[in-house]
């Protein structure tokens, strides 16, 4: 066949995409065309995914060289480098570039691949301000990264964004993320995948700032110095990298008068609007679909290429999956990782390893995934989600990966734990094998599943391999197997109790939810109503100050504080303190009435008022006027400190031993506004008559001549209970101390939703004595952790709401803004 | 067929793992964003005895309504657990563009 036979097929775009479709083409007609290929870049064509591990210095660009010279030379490619296309004539077939180079064509590619999206930020055209896109992006940075102590900022934290950073790391830069949502990554990974993320990047020198928003770029004298946000911080920098995303390259296309939307529009055999031009890879657009990943894009060849050499190929789409090229961080996430209507999620996590794998299930196939720490099964997943396969006989072991799995399959559950083999290994957290658990059961007669663990370890970590113990305890014991004891579960997302939860969080320091979880194993993403209000009581607990309080684990009481009523309104209780009032509150309270047309008013049994019916809108208002006259919330809808109820003791009362008010008034105001595991309340009576009903409280006082008895444990609601004398104080100091020094032991012991009555009965009274009235070291020490812990509770919820405190919360979302037909 | 969009807010105006609600044709609407920053509409009422689901403790793609703990499938709006099949919050048809909430205009005054 001579030249002049040959149709001539031009491709613009020296990337991946284009020398991949010219290849599948010569694979399947070798000599067909004379290609013609135009790059705007100076280089042949590398591997442009392949560009961080360049950045991180861990390959050269000759290591990512697709296609060298010899490829374009021995298959009669003409290449033309550093060449940009400047228009196309589709009407005569005619392309021409810069330099006056003018091509004929029968058939033309676009694969132009996209362009790096830079914000429109004050100070983007300063100099050191660079995408991360091609090879001389990649130069810039490493020039930038060898002056010593050289701070880069990225903004994006993205897949690139990421990777960026870390490739700047490496080379000695300090590198800072800066990414506008709260998870990194958030379009591949969930929250939890994201903490594990953001740990794993601090240990490599990345730090992260989430929810930053970018305001402006500074710089001097035309070069950029830092990147100033909107909440007002300054982030010295040397470079500023933008990895905010990409954008199909569709500029030549459209002034070409191709059909363009998001990129260029094709069929599913690659073709444009116009039937001689084709286009393929991140500037196509294919059913509505645009792609920036790899694997898409060698599926659109394939197509393509058939299409060029044998009639009409056909592209269905891709479903895509994602890794992060990080040494040593294994994130991978394919499909709908996060989950939606119908799925279900099986979660695993090893703690000791780091790892969080949550496979997302939808009609017994794989809907999607996303593994962190361990992605080597990313790749099997990937495949069975793909070919929609029937996971539902793999679902046991499914979450262990390929090989576990595979060694089962076909077999009933326990036919296949007998067919394991001895060496196989069923505790993957500590590395124990079916051999040794069978051995230890035989040799130590062993027969119930905590004395399993405690002998072997095997499913003592995050105990997801529990049942497959348990299969091997029932096959091996028998008959002798005893039904499982211990602590309860705190809910259905974690295999541990309240007790060893909270051990943990003060011995492991774990100051955030993300971080319990991980460390703890839970086995769902983000917890239940159960465990995130429990956990977020528990940090706050044990880190004062230091936890940053999570409204969004809060029930909706403790987040408006106040009481959601049956109609969803709310109910309003100001505090009284010791159950005292005056003329003055008593009169704002009915002027507050009035304004807001409140619908009733109750005196409580906790003598307090309650204005009940006000709605949500209303309550930063109705609380301003009330703190206006000196009152402040009363916490009536929290787990916290409620009342401390009096009688007139010896002021008024002829029979009054003591200043009960006084007293109730003092320990009012040392206490209120601490959080604690259930609600508590107090009361505090002058004399044995006990008009105060100090025994049916969690902690009550009883006035007597010689001092005050502490009573504690009582209760009145689901449960009547009379409380137990504690102990016997001389002072009001000392009976203040005391009963503080109670409640904090309360605190740090308690499980959540547990009143002291249930406490007290589940680590006895003597266990308490001995703390807070034998000790009298411990109970200096339990006061002081007391007060320091009230140093952070003791501002009034509601002074700092109305005074626009989470506005948002009260005031909804407002009227809609606009209407955005389609 | 096309519906007529009506811009609501960012998502994220939306605290993750929480609510806010937008007056709707037939009352309150709530608008949801969970962990992995979905975003989903309901009627806010819960299906069992109509508490506000927008005032919920959200977890993974579910809220507890605040009265009686019941959990509604934010993806469907029904009742899940022992609940299922009794009852379902209807859903709002929703879209997100450019990271702004965008909800079919029928469903709003």
């Amino acid at each position: 066949m001579t030249n002049q036979a040959r149709e001539r097929l031009i491709v613009i775009g020296n990337g991946m995409a284009g020398c991949r479709a010219v290849e599948e083409v010569l694979k399947r007609d070798p000599d067909r065309y004379e290609i013609v290929i135009f790059g705007a870049e100076p280089h042949v064509n590398y591997n442009r995914i392949m560009l961080s591990p360049v950045l991180a210095g861990e390959k050269k660009f000759q290591d990512i060289i697709l296609n060298d010279e010899a490829w374009y030379a021995d298959n009669g490619i003409t290449l033309h480098t550093s060449c940009m296309v400047t228009s196309i004539d589709t009407v005569s077939r005619i392309v021409f570039a810069c330099g006056g180079v003018v091509e004929k064509y029968d058939k033309l590619i676009l694969a132009t691949g996209s362009d790096a999206v830079r914000l429109p930020l004050p100070g983007a055209n300063l100099n050191g301000v660079i995408t991360f896109r091609d090879l001389a992006d990649v130069e810039s940075m490493v020039q930038a990264s060898t002056a010593g102590g050289a701070r880069a900022v990225i903004i994006g934290g993205g897949l690139l964004g990421l990777e960026a950073a870390y490739g700047l790391a490496r080379r000695g830069m300090k590198a800072t993320v800066v990414h506008l949502l709260d998870i990194l990554m958030e379009r591949q990974v969930d929250a939890s995948a994201s903490h594990l993320l953001t740990e794993a990047l601090k240990e490599r020198g990345v730090e992260t700032i989430l929810g930053g928003q970018s305001e402006e770029i500074v710089g001097c004298d035309g070069k950029v110095t830092a990147l100033r946000l909107k909440d007002g911080r300054i982030l010295p920098c040397d470079i500023l990298v933008m990895a905010v995303g990409i954008r199909p390259s569709v500029q030549l296309a459209k002034t070409s008068n191709l059909g363009v939307g998001r990129g260029i529009i094709v069929d599913d055999t690659m073709r444009t609007s116009d039937p001689n031009v084709f286009a393929v890879g991140e500037c196509a657009e294919h059913r509505g679909q645009c792609y920036g990943l790899v694997a898409p894009i060698w599926d659109m060849c394939r197509a393509l290429a058939d299409t060029l050499t044998s009639g009409d190929g056909a592209y269905a789409g891709s479903v895509v999956s994602t890794r992060l090229k990080v040494s040593g961080v294994d994130v991978f996430s394919a499909g709908r990782f996060a989950g939606g209507e119908g799925c279900e999620d099986i979660v695993y996590r090893d703690a000791g390893r780091g790892v969080y794998k949550r496979i997302v299930l939808e009609k017994g196939k794989i809907a999607g995934a996303v593994l962190f720490g361990d992605a080597v099964d990313g790749s099997w997943y990937f495949d069975l989600m793909r070919a929609g396969a029937d996971i539902s006989e793999l679902r046991e072991t499914l979450v262990f990966g390929q090989a576990a799995t595979e060694g089962l399959r076909g077999l009933d559950p326990s036919a296949a734990v007998a067919a394991m083999a001895d060496e196989a290994e069923v505790c993957g957290c500590n590395g124990i094998c079916k051999g040794a658990i069978t051995t230890a059961i035989t040799t130590k007669k062993l027969t119930n599943l905590d004395s399993v663990r405690a002998v072997t370890k095997a499913s003592a970590s995050c105990g997801s391999c529990t049942p497959l113990v348990e299969k091997l305890l029932k096959l091996t014991a028998g008959d002798a197997v005893q039904e499982r004891t211990g602590p309860k579960p705190m809910c259905p997302c974690t295999h541990h109790g309240h007790g060893l939860v909270r051990k943990r969080i003060v011995e492991e320091r774990l100051q955030s939810i993300p971080a319990v979880m991980q460390a703890l194993e839970w086995t769902t993403p983000d917890g239940c109503a159960s465990c995130r209000p429990a956990l977020n009581y528990y940090l706050l607990c044990a880190w004062p100050g230091l936890y940053r309080d999570d409204a969004q684990s809060r029930f909706v009481n403790e987040r408006v504080h106040a009481n959601i009523q049956k109609d969803g309104t709310y109910s309003v209780i100001p505090r009284m303190w010791g159950g005292m009032t005056s003329s003055k509150e008593l009169r704002a309270i009915a002027d507050v009435v009035d304004r807001f047309d409140i619908p009733a008013v109750k005196v409580t049994g906790g003598q307090r008022i309650d204005l009940l019916g006000v709605q949500k809108e209303q309550l930063p208002a109705v609380w301003a006027e009330l703190n206006a006259a000196g009152m402040v919330s009363g916490h009536a809808y929290g787990k916290a400190l409620r009342t401390v109820k009096t009688c007139v003791g010896s002021e008024w009362c002829r029979f009054g031993t003591q200043d009960s008010t006084g007293l109730g008034i003092k320990l009012e105001r040392l206490l209120w506004g601490s959080w604690t595991p259930a609600k508590v309340k107090l009361a505090v009576s002058g004399c044995p008559r006990n008009c105060a009903e100090s025994t049916c409280k969690d902690i009550g006082v009883i006035c007597v001549d010689s001092g005050y008895e502490i009573h504690i444990g009582g209760a009145a609601g689901l449960h009547i209970k009379g409380t137990e004398l504690l102990t016997k104080v001389r002072g009001e100091r000392d009976a203040m101390e005391l009963i503080a020094a109670i409640l904090q032991l309360y605190r740090e012991e308690g499980f959540y939703l547990e009143r002291v009555y249930k406490w007290m009965d589940r680590v006895g009274i003597a266990s308490i004595a001995a703390r807070v009235v034998d000790d009298a070291v411990e109970r200096a020490n339990l006061f002081e952790r007391f007060m320091e812990a009230q140093r952070f509770s003791q501002d009034d919820p509601w002074a700092e709401r109305a005074a626009g405190h989470d506005a948002s919360e009260f005031q909804g979302l407002g009227a809609p803004l606009r209407v955005a037909a389609e | 067929m096309d519906h007529l969009w009506v811009d609501i807010c960012a998502v994220t105006d939306i605290p993750q793992r929480g609510a806010r609600n937008v007056a709707g044709i037939k009352g309150p609407i709530a608008i949801f964003r969970t962990g992995d920053d979905q975003v989903f509409a309901l009627i806010d009422r819960c299906p069992h005895k109509q508490g506000p689901l927008s005032m919920g403790i959200v977890h993974g793609a579910s809220v507890t309504c605040p009265l009686h703990g019941r959990n509604v499938d934010l993806a469907t709006g029904q009742l899940m657990g022992a609940d299922a099949g009794q009852g379902c919050a209807p859903r709002i048809n929703l879209r997100v563009v450019n990271g702004r909430v965008e909800l079919a205009a029928e469903a709003l005054r």
